[in-house]
């Protein structure tokens, strides 16, 4: 299953760094959330487009991942070539993933 | 007022160009105390301040004096004060601008305080060798820098209305210590009760987007429709003197307020959720819980806070080059080789002029120009695409050539190309940096109707 049909997303930017919130609709479903959305498969998932590491903060009562991606928006907002500057359509790409049923 | 009460305040703007007439509404229906409009971007800031060396009338939100029509005689006959950081690189002028519009509606006792000193250019200049020292990257700029705006805290907004200030107009104040302002002055809060100014943070951070609190930004239907979004509304926070919190929108306003939407919003350009720095509290976010009381009603808890940082976070803007950008059509059967054709032309010519991979973007809207993500592969047959060619070039004549090169396809490129588009826009860079907090002095005016 696509973890779009188990979470919400949204995208926020500071500088360079690109930072995504991904939140189980059903709190049931985050112990796989959190077990299988690691910092280092997000990572993967972007390739290219995030150039720095990436960190993620966990907040189980909430059913919530917070990614912290960095070098993730082409130099920042302003200098970025990138047609979505701000990286607000990460947020969207990252529910794209393939998780396991 | 009486401090023992709940104070009302609502979210009027979360970006400078933001709708006006959810703000009416709040004011209409709202049964506010304070409401704030948030419309200073970064690169809003430097851009503010070109204007300002053109023209010193200028430099602050062009929508300001709309808002105000709309706004200045609702609120100051229901007592609704007004908060707003629409100064820019200009406060001054932009509460003399607010100033106008009360006189031309003949509205007397109108007190606008304006809130300055963010403006450390003067002192990141003087002591430019001691900073380059700490920043390196300063070396490179220092003869291309436009400004150098500190990020203010609550407490200049907290002097001015306890003045009896009816609109607060600031330049650079960070988003949510303009919500953080009226619940220092009205209850009182001390400036070192750190966990109570972290509740008020997570109040300020919660209303800084307005729309993206109550249902913006978040349909993805069908799994999470949000009802009447054509006219949706802005939120409003009920804070009690111990920082208790919930929020709710104007009741037959669209949109839709929900744990849902309140926790996308709390992690909204949120790093560690346990430090949020802010120029009056390091806030903690990260026990914060939502409850849902009522439709559009969620009540939040749970945050805290420590001790203020010794720093303030400046955005040192700079001019940085130029981009120049082409865009071009394909469409109907074999559009996607065509426009592929189309970019590998494209990188060809522009490698003559010296623009290689790292400051070229070929790429096709609506195939990969977004998501150039490595395990998607290009769509093979879309129905039809854009060519879209963007550079980084230093001088702006070289930024056009880029355009103009995309516009040649329509004679010299493949088969059937239409729709061209060609710009140029001046790139402002922004490097942040930190000054000790006791050089940046705050100023307050005032001036009545």
């Amino acid at each position: 299953m696509r973890l779009h049909d188990l979470a919400h997303a949204r995208s926020g930017d500071k500088g360079d760094i690109c930072n995504i919130s991904v939140v189980a609709w059903d709190i049931a479903e985050f112990p796989l959330l959190e077990r299988e959305l690691t910092a280092e498969r997000v990572q993967q998932h972007f390739g290219t487009i995030v150039a720095g590491p990436v960190h993620r903060y966990v907040l189980a009562h909430l059913g919530a991942l917070n990614f912290v991606l960095h070098h993730a928006l082409g130099g920042g907002v302003n200098r970025s070539l990138s047609l979505d500057a701000h990286g607000k359509c990460l947020a969207s790409l990252l529910l794209d993933i393939e998780l396991p049923d | 007022m009486n401090a023992a009460r709940c104070v009302r305040i609502g979210a009027g703007a979360g970006f400078s160009g933001d709708r006006i007439e959810p703000a009416v509404a709040l004011a209409e229906q709202g049964n506010l105390d304070f409401l704030v409009f948030e419309c200073l971007a970064e690169r809003t800031m430097a851009l503010a301040q070109q204007e300002r060396l053109k023209d010193p009338a200028r430099g602050f939100d062009p929508r300001l004096v709309a808002r105000m029509q709309a706004l200045l005689m609702k609120c100051k006959s229901k007592h609704i004060r007004i908060v707003t950081n629409a100064g820019a690189a200009n406060p001054h002028a932009a509460a003399e601008a607010v100033l106008t519009v009360a006189r031309t509606s003949r509205l007397a006792d109108l007190k606008v305080a304006a809130v300055t000193g963010d403006d450390v250019l003067a002192h990141v200049r003087q002591y430019m060798s001691e900073y380059k020292q700490k920043y390196p990257a300063l070396e490179a700029i220092e003869s291309r820098i436009i400004s150098a705006n500190a990020y203010l805290g609550a407490d200049p907004i907290v002097a001015a209305l306890d003045d009896g200030a009816d609109v607060v107009v600031t330049g650079r104040v960070a988003d949510p210590s303009l919500f953080l302002a009226p619940l220092v002055h009205h209850f009182r809060w001390s400036s070192e009760d750190w966990p109570l100014l972290g509740k008020g943070i997570l109040v300020g951070h919660l209303l800084e987007c307005a729309g993206q609190l109550t249902g913006g930004y978040f349909a993805d239907p069908p799994r999470s429709p949000v009802p009447n979004m054509a006219e949706l509304g802005f939120p409003i926070a009920e804070v009690g003197h111990d920082g208790t919190v919930t929020f709710s929108k104007v009741i037959g306003s669209g949109g839709l307020l929900n744990v849902a939407t309140c926790t996308e919003q709390l992690l909204y350009e949120v790093h560690d959720p346990a430090r949020y720095v802010t120029p009056d509290v390091v806030a903690d976010f990260s026990g914060v819980r939502f409850e849902q009381t009522g439709e559009d009603q969620v009540r939040a808890r749970g945050a805290s806070g420590s001790s203020r940082p010794d720093h303030l976070k400046v955005v040192v803007a700079y001019r940085d080059g130029y981009i120049g950008e082409g865009q071009l059509s394909y469409a109907g059967p074999n559009a996607g080789a065509r426009a592929r054709l189309a970019a590998q032309i494209m990188r060809e010519r522009l490698q003559g002029i010296g623009l290689g991979d790292d400051n070229l973007r070929c790429e096709l809207i609506g195939v990969d120009s977004v998501a150039r993500l490595p395990q998607v592969s290009a769509v093979s047959a879309p129905r039809e695409v854009r060519l879209r060619v963007a550079a980084r070039t230093a001088d702006p004549l070289s930024a056009a050539l880029i355009g103009d090169e995309v516009e040649a396809l329509y004679t010299n490129g493949p088969a059937a190309g239409g729709g061209a588009f060609k710009g140029v826009r001046e790139v402002i860079g922004l490097l942040p940096i930190s000054v000790p907090r006791h050089i940046v002095q705050p100023r307050v005016t005032f001036e009545m109707t």
